[in-house]
Order: structure tokens, then sequence, then C-alpha cells
């Protein structure tokens, strides 16, 4: 991952409700429990947090009610004061300026979405997508067509005057969620935005956040209580605990690697087999064959490695096909030297950000592995049925060294991350 | 029990004391006092005269054109038969003076009323310290502060016109309170979300949509006004309030009756047109159009 600066930058947030709150950071700092602090009236609502948020990224904060997530957001924009720790927004420690200063950081670098929407019921819906330019004191024909924009990039295109109150839920979220984009800052905070929607509306909003994202790049700090959220959604997802940052990483890391039993226990219930990749999932293959290579060489690498089949690459390990041990038998004993006519191609392949869900029906249907392929048809690995079994079970959490498709296949999850690099 | 005695609790002279700072203010503050008076004798003069100036008839026409478009036609009908009522039992001058009053003490009740409130709502300190006074000047008699008035500004519409402001101010300052303060506090976090200055939240966001409750006030404010008339009536404020207090001092069922239904007719008048007036609020519209999408 390259060096760039972060987006957000929080540095060893505390914030505690009550009297006598900086004294109380201290002690939590040498060890007093959050409970010990209740005893006394004190409410310690977010405890050392530190993480950042690179640029284009979507960051999920995870988190039940009550572990301190809303409280921790609102550091990120100033709404709430840290009562200590520095929150870098583009390098500027937001803590440290001015209400001036603070204000005009909220104008032209974040955004925000609101779980109860907050849209303003008096104006049109139109005239609330347009209120952060507003603010800007942006003039009304440029802060108009850039709200019709936004509304069309939601698809509410032609809803402009309406009054969010005759919208549904799910509607007056992307007016929510417009407001956000007209305002046009690069960061967008968004605080349970889609808790209160409908399971299929939800569902809805996810997909149209991610695409908007990636065609936008814009930096997402995600708040939510539901993992399977988290997992669709987050590039990163920080598990928040009592006010506590207790894991940060992506979701196939949480999922595979938990930081504590708190955690194994949350992801105990997630669909893993949507939040795993084919690229977290497969398998170095055993042995390839070069497109160059002839029927005797296959021939051999087959019985070595006990194989029925070999994938066949180029040079640059680009997938030309595959060999079957039938068909490469009756060759050799044909005395044939090259694979014309031997590489079959009528099989399926998939692209490593494919859901593990999603490879089932592939899979079950060919008695050969499933090729896992970058974008320039460069072989990644294989995902045989039986790895695919395996990745459902918590065996593939286990299991340590023992072939394991996880384990020590950082460079599988770095060629992943990396072709996402090269789209994104 | 010998706590309760007279000679273990001391007498205090609160009454001695509140004597005191009247003739203190009688003696020291008549500059302020007089400007006070000349002030609202004039405002309410000149509106009345102004609205006894109008011919009745027109006046009628007036009323119903007004009920019309902040209501509709059911009070339009009520606004001329009522007004032609008054006009018929011969009240309608005493009617227009009491008009002008209520106009003249509710406005300037609602001036004092809506930033008290917006700060009463704003701060915990000073709705603490408000909140009692409101309380006091709702529930005390009224004519225990109608005798200092009358020391204050002699006879006259003076006296009437503070008495009325005094008592029909509290609801003004709780219904203001009670709206900022319901506003919802996601709507105020959007408003600074986006880098909004206070100033804006509150004219932009916090008071609009306090709006339906603070006309509420108003439609309070005007009642309370009203049931002042005969109290401003004894003071020699004029308008229906003499005719009723001299029914009252000669025994005159009839003639009291007849100002009474006056003072009615000009309270459903006043209290529905001042409804109106709400409902004509962007955020009370917002909400009927909501209503009307079915949502």
């Amino acid at each position: 991952m390259p060096a760039t600066e972060a987006a957000i930058e929080a540095r060893e947030i505390f914030k505690v409700f009550g009297r006598g709150a900086e004294r109380a950071v201290e002690r939590l700092k040498s060890g007093a429990t959050r409970e010990e602090l209740r005893g006394e009236g004190l409410t310690a609502a977010v405890i050392d947090a530190s993480f950042d948020v690179r640029p284009a990224e979507i960051f999920v904060v995870m988190g039940l009610s009550g572990s301190g997530k809303s409280t921790l957001i609102r550091a990120v924009n100033g709404l709430m004061e840290p009562t200590s720790g520095e929150m870098l927004i583009g390098g500027t420690d937001i803590t440290k300026v001015s209400t001036k200063e603070l204000r005009a950081v909220r104008r032209e670098k974040i955004s925000m979405v609101f779980q109860h929407f907050a849209l303003f019921p008096h104006r049109t819906v139109g005239e609330n997508a347009a209120y952060g330019l507003r603010v800007q004191g942006v003039a009304r024909d440029e802060r108009e067509s850039k709200a019709t924009h936004a509304l069309e990039l939601v698809g509410l295109k032609g809803w402009e005057d309406s009054l969010p109150g005759q919208l549904s839920g799910g509607m007056r979220q992307r007016v929510g969620l417009a407001r956000a984009l007209a305002a046009g800052t690069d960061i967008m905070l968004m605080d349970e935005a889609f808790s209160a929607l409908d399971p299929l509306i939800r569902r809805e909003m996810q997909d149209q956040l991610i695409e908007l994202q990636s065609q936008l790049g814009k930096t997402i700090l995600f708040i939510t209580h539901d993992l399977n959220e988290a997992m669709r959604m987050g590039d990163r997802i920080a598990m928040m605990r009592d006010g506590r940052i207790v894991q940060i990483g992506s979701a196939e890391q949480i999922l595979n690697d938990p930081a504590n039993d708190y955690v194994a226990q949350f992801v105990a219930d997630v669909d893993r087999t949507r939040v795993l990749t084919a690229g977290s999932v497969m398998e170095k293959p055993a042995a390839v064959l070069g497109s160059e290579q002839g029927p005797r060489v296959a021939h051999r690498l087959m019985r070595e490695h006990q194989l029925d089949e070999l994938f066949v690459v180029g040079r640059d390990r680009t997938l030309r096909g595959v060999v079957l041990e039938s068909d490469i038998a009756d060759a050799v004993r044909a005395g044939r030297d090259t694979l014309d006519g031997l590489v079959r191609t009528d099989f399926p392949t998939v692209p490593p950000d494919t859901a593990v869900a999603d490879l089932f029906l592939d899979a079950a249907e060919r008695d050969i592995p499933l090729p896992v392929v970058a974008e320039n048809q460069r072989l990644l690995g294989v995902i045989a049925t039986v790895t695919l079994l395996n990745a459902l079970g918590s065996r593939v959490a286990d299991s340590e060294g023992n072939g394991s498709p996880i384990n020590g296949d950082a460079r599988l999850v770095s060629a992943h991350t990396g072709s996402n690099g090269v789209t994104a | 029990m010998s706590f309760l005695d007279e000679g273990i609790i001391p007498q205090i002279p609160i009454g001695n004391w509140f004597s005191d700072l009247v003739d203190w203010v009688q003696d020291n503050l008549q500059g302020l006092l007089d400007l006070i008076s000349t002030v609202l004798e004039s405002l309410n003069d000149w509106l009345s005269t102004g609205l006894n100036a109008v011919p009745a008839l027109v006046m009628v026409v007036i009323l119903a054109a007004l009920a019309f478009v902040l209501r509709g036609w059911q009070l339009t009908v009520f606004t001329i038969v009522g007004m032609l009522v008054i006009q018929s039992m011969r009240y309608w001058k005493d009617a227009m003076d009491t008009l002008a009053l209520v106009i003249v003490s509710g406005s300037i009740a609602m001036i004092i009323a809506i930033p008290l409130g917006i700060l009463a709502a704003r701060s915990g300190v000073a709705s603490k310290v408000i909140k009692p006074v409101m309380d006091f000047m709702q529930t005390l008699p009224a004519f225990v502060y109608l005798l200092p008035a009358l020391f204050f500004f002699s006879v006259g519409v003076v006296p009437g016109i503070i008495a009325t402001i005094i008592f029909s101010m509290p609801p003004g300052v709780r219904l203001t309170e009670l709206g900022i303060r319901q506003v919802d506090s996601e709507m105020v976090e959007a408003g600074q979300a986006f880098g909004t200055a206070p100033s804006s939240i509150l004219t932009r966001i916090q008071i609009p949509l306090a709006m339906p409750t603070i006309m509420a006030g108003v439609n309070q404010v005007i009642m309370l006004a009203l049931s002042m008339v005969v109290i401003a009536g004894m003071v020699g404020a004029g308008g229906l309030g003499a005719p009723i207090y001299g029914a009252i001092t000669q025994l005159n069922v009839g003639k009291g009756f007849a100002g009474g239904l006056a003072v009615v007719i000009l309270a459903i008048f006043l209290d529905r047109l001042s409804a109106g007036l709400g409902d004509r609020s962007a955020v009370a519209r917002a909400s009927r159009a909501t209503a009307r999408a079915g949502r």
C-alpha cells in the first residue's frame, strides 16, 4: 500500500462526559476502567481511539449501541469536541481551530448523512439538496444546477419540487445523500445512514453508495451496528466495543483473524459466503504448464502432483486454458510433441473479488477447479470444490500452516487489493 | 407547636417593601414612566382613531375579506353576521377601541415574549429564571399590579395596556421556548454539520420549524388579552370593558350581556384568524401537503 496522506487521522481520541472529564482521561490512560468511572457519574464514550482513513476509502466503524461510535463520528467534524486527542482532517487538527474555522472545515471538507435523514420538512427536495451550497454562499443558479445533478446521481431526477414528507424513507435518505454529495466535500460522514430503512431498500442503498463511491472517489466514514453492512461496505472496518476500537482490518482479516473473543463471537454469525471472496479462499495451483511445453512434461507434472488437470499459462502467466489427464495420456501414447488441440477453453473463470456465495454454481458444474484470474487474464489461483467447502467452516480461521487457503496468502490478498487499486 | 408561634417567626414586611419600591419608582423614574405612557397612549390612540375612521360597513367588508383569505368562507360568514350584530347593539366604536387595545398589547407582548422564549430555549439558566417570573405574572391577581400601574400612569388606557401585556405575555414566552426546544436535535445538528452559523441556525432552522407552536402562542396571547378587557375597562381604558363594567355597577343584566356578547364575537373572530395565520407557516403547509400525499 503506497504511503499516501490520510484524509482523516484520529490520534488517541478520548471523550468523557461529566464533571472532571480531563482528569478522568488521565486516569483512563493510567489504567482505570470504564466501570470505575461510571461509578463516579462519568461516562467514557470514546477511549483512546486512533485510526486513519485513506483518501477514497470506505472506512466503517462498527459497534453496538453504546459502543461510542456516534460520539466518535461526531468528533470527526467537531460536533462533539473530544476531551483529549487530535483529529486531523487533511493535516489540520480541528480540535485546535476556532469555531469559525471549524465551520469552514465543515462547509468545505466534510459533509454528513444522518440516521433519520434530518431533512428540513418545510423546504423542497431541491432546496434540501442545495443546503450545503447555500451555506457555502454559492449563487442560486449554480447551487440549483449542482443540486439537480446530485439528485440525478442518486436517482431522484424530477423530484426537486416535492417536499421530503411526500417521499418514502428510502427516497428521503437519497435526498440526504444528495445533500452531502452536492456540498462537494471530499469526506462524507454517514451516521447509521441506512439503519432506519427496510432491509431490501437498505441493500439497494448500500449498492448505490458503493457505486457512487467508485465513481466519485469520496472518502467515506460509515457508522453502523450491522455487521453484515460493515462487511459489505467497508474497505476496512474498525470494531468498537465499550468505547475502544478493538480491531481494525479488512472484512476478511476480521473474519479470519479476530483480535479477541468478543470479535470472534460477533463474527460467528456472519454469512461468510458473502464476505469471503474468491481472492481470499483461492489456492496457489500445485503446478501449471507453460504453453510452450509438451504433453510429456504435462504427464510428469500430473503424476508428481497427483492432478487430473493442469492449467496452461503463457510466459506472463495469462491463462491459456486447461489440459486433462485423459487427453495427455492419449497424446503421450501417440508420441505427440505439442499441446495443439489438447488445450480446452470451455470453462468459466472468476475475478478475485467475486463473493464466495456466487462461486458454488460454477464450481459444482465442473470437475476441474475454478481458476481465479485478474483483469489482464493473469492466473491468480484456483478454487477446488473442497477449498470452497473448507472456507465455509470455521476451520479456515483455525487451521494453522495446514495448507490452508488463507494462511500465508498475503500474496493473494495483496493481488486482490492491487487489482482494486487499478480500478479505483 | 411553638415554632409556628408568631413570637418565633419574625414578621417580614414584604408589603411595606413593595409599596416603598413603588414609591421609589414613582419618585425616581418618572421620566421613564412618562415616556412609556406617551408611547403606549399615542400608539393606541393612533390605532383606534384609524379603525374608527373607517365606516363600519366598509370595516365589516375588510374584516370579512381578511377572514376569507386567512381561513375560508365559514369564518367569512361568521364575521359578517357577528360584526353586524355588534353594530346593531351599538357597540361598534367600543369594539374597535378594544380591537386597538388588543392589537397594541398583544404585539408588544409578543415582541417581548419571542426573544425571551428564544433565550429560555437556548440557556437552561435563563429558562430557570424566566419560568417563575412567568408563573408570577400569570397567577398574581390582576388587581395587585393594576394598583401600582394606576399610581405610575394614572387612570386611562395605559395601565389597561400594561396590565394586559403582563397577563397575556407568559404563554407567548412558554410556547416560543417549547417550540424551539421541540425542534428535532438532528435538524440542528444537520445545520451545524454543514457549517451553518449559529444565527442562521436560529433564523433558518429553529424559528421556521418552531413557527406552528409560536403561532399557537400568539393565539393564546390574543385570547388572554381579550379576557382582560373588563379589567382594563375598570381603570378607564375604554372599549367594550367600559360599558360592561358600567353594567356591573348598575346591575344592568341586559347591557352587561350585550357587551359580553360583543367580546365573545371579537374573541372567536381573532382566535380563528390567528389560527389561520399559523396554518400559513411553511412547516404547517408542508405537513398538509404531506398529509395529502398520504404518507
